[in-house]
């Protein structure tokens, strides 16, 4: 479990988080979705300490990562993995390379078990035989798995997800979304996906927190945002006039 | 001004990391090896024909002023090549050749890493990402560089003999004579002492502009630029107090 307490932050006099609290459950989807600029990376990025958030506590069950110094939180870095929202990928190293390379920094692990290893997480996200390419040979959608490869190599704990579909089309969305679903549930991790991608939100949302203006907004289920019927939260999933008329036939 | 005492702060920090204890030792010599890989054999063609150009060039020019004067024998054009190569044309001329191929390599580099979050990916991890991304380049430049000034100065030497040869200037014995003639140890001291410092600047200010990019292309393009103009201007006048202080 992750539990933020009122994180603020602020770049150049300008607040960007004005005291957020959220707790991310552990085996759950846990989504942060808002508007471009309501502050969701920059909570994401706070969480795994990227940002020094200016006030507030980040706690890994239990664990105050912010009063921790680089030493300290080096330890909690290794239970998190985390897929970018451009993947991330080591340009110059090959798909087996780029998800060994936790391994190879951090383990003690004879070649043959890591790649074992490689193999299963290859495998786990349907890139069997890729082994040898390098990123700028596969799709958006297989860098994305390959992404999520990487992420899940040394066991993680808790798993960070920045706009996992952001460039993807609909139907590889859709993939990308039931593999994290899945390997949340089957790794019992503590998963915190960002998005403005309403097909996750109602997809895989276990539990939902919209931020606006950096303050949190709403927090609920994806069946209890159905039942929003105004506001910043029912502009936001229903942005086209389009939707806004689908669900007023819906209701009638 | 203050920005200024801000940057050099930061950047002193950004070194202090760069020397942090590895976590393992032999995923930074193998980083160490590659850049070493990248910087000294990238750059051994480049450095090849410059530096064998400027020494014939150096010939060519020394031999129509001792004849226009007439009184200085032609066989101190091969001691004027070998001090000019050893004291002064080596290190300087290649240093800015490699603050310009190297450094704005190193910058586009990391600054490329930067924007695509790479950097980000490695410090999620646990990396310590100053002592994996930087420390090698610095270690890489520091013993790379005066090897590449070690060969442009032989092949400046060996570019002054052909000039020669080829402009019948002076005989090769004659020329030989001028090389070996009052030979001094204390001037490839000089010469690896400037070549270290114009490793180490070249490397520290371009992994300094590279790491810290922030915005896009454009950005990565600027640090790459300020990379090579503020190395440059640093190795001209670090050359000036070495000879200053040490001649």
């Amino acid at each position: 479990m992750i539990e933020i307490k009122d994180i603020k932050k602020s770049f150049e006099g300008h607040d960007v988080l004005k005291g957020v609290s959220a707790v991310f459950e552990t085996g759950k989807c846990n989504l942060i979705i808002g508007k471009s600029g309501s502050g969701k990376t920059v909570t994401l990025k706070c969480c795994v300490g990227l940002y020094e958030p200016d006030s507030g506590q980040i706690e890994y069950d239990g664990r105050n990562i912010t009063a921790m110094d680089f030493n300290q939180r080096k330890v909690i870095r290794r239970e998190i993995g985390m897929l970018f929202q451009g993947t991330a990928l080591f340009d110059s190293l090959n798909v087996e390379e780029n998800i060994r390379f936790p391994l190879d920094m951090f383990t003690h692990m004879p070649l043959a078990e890591k790649r074992d290893r490689v193999n299963f997480c290859l495998k786990r996200v349907n890139m069997e035989n890729t082994n040898k390419k390098y990123p700028g040979e596969l799709s958006g959608g297989m860098k994305k798995r390959v992404g999520i490869a990487r992420a899940i190599v040394m066991n993680p704990k808790y798993l960070f997800c920045d706009e996992p579909n952001s460039g993807l089309d609909p139907k590889t969305s859709l993939v990308i979304d039931e593999l994290i679903k899945e390997i949340t549930m089957e790794f019992n991790m503590t998963t915190v996906i960002n998005t403005h991608d309403m097909n996750s939100v109602m997809g895989i949302g276990d539990k939902v927190l919209f931020l606006h203006n950096g303050q949190k907004y709403w927090e609920g289920t994806n069946k209890d945002i159905l039942q929003i019927t105004e506001g910043e939260l029912f502009d936001f999933i229903f942005a086209s006039d389009f939707l806004k008329d689908l669900r007023r036939r819906a209701t009638y | 001004m203050v920005k200024i005492f801000e940057e050099f702060g930061s950047y002193l920090l950004l070194l202090k990391n760069s020397f942090a204890r590895p976590e393992r030792a032999t995923m930074y010599w193998n980083e160490t090896f590659r850049q070493c890989k990248d910087i000294g054999i990238g750059s051994l063609s480049i450095i090849a024909i410059i530096s064998t150009f400027i020494g014939a060039v150096t010939a060519v020019q020394f031999a129509y002023q001792l004849k226009t004067i007439n009184l200085v024998p032609m066989w101190w054009i091969g001691n004027i090549v070998r001090k000019s190569m050893i004291l002064e044309l080596a290190p300087t001329i290649s240093a800015l050749l490699l603050a310009g191929k190297v450094g704005s390599n190193i910058a586009s580099e990391l600054g490329s890493m930067r924007i695509s979050e790479q950097i980000d990916a490695y410090e999620i991890m646990g990396v310590n990402t100053p002592a994996y991304l930087v420390g090698p380049k610095i270690f890489a430049c520091v013993i790379m560089v005066p090897l590449l000034v070690v060969v442009a100065v032989f092949l400046g030497i060996l570019g002054g003999w052909a000039a020669g040869l080829l402009g019948g200037f002076y005989t090769p014995a004659e020329y030989l004579r001028g090389v070996t003639d009052n030979f001094k140890e204390y001037d490839i001291f000089i010469m690896l002492v400037k070549a270290v410092l114009f490793g180490f600047i070249m490397a520290t200010i371009s992994c300094y502009k590279g790491f810290y990019v922030k915005g896009g292309a454009i950005e990565i393009g600027t640090a790459s630029t300020q990379a090579v103009v503020l190395s440059s201007i640093v190795i001209i006048v670090v050359n000036f107090f070495v000879a200053f202080l040490l001649l």
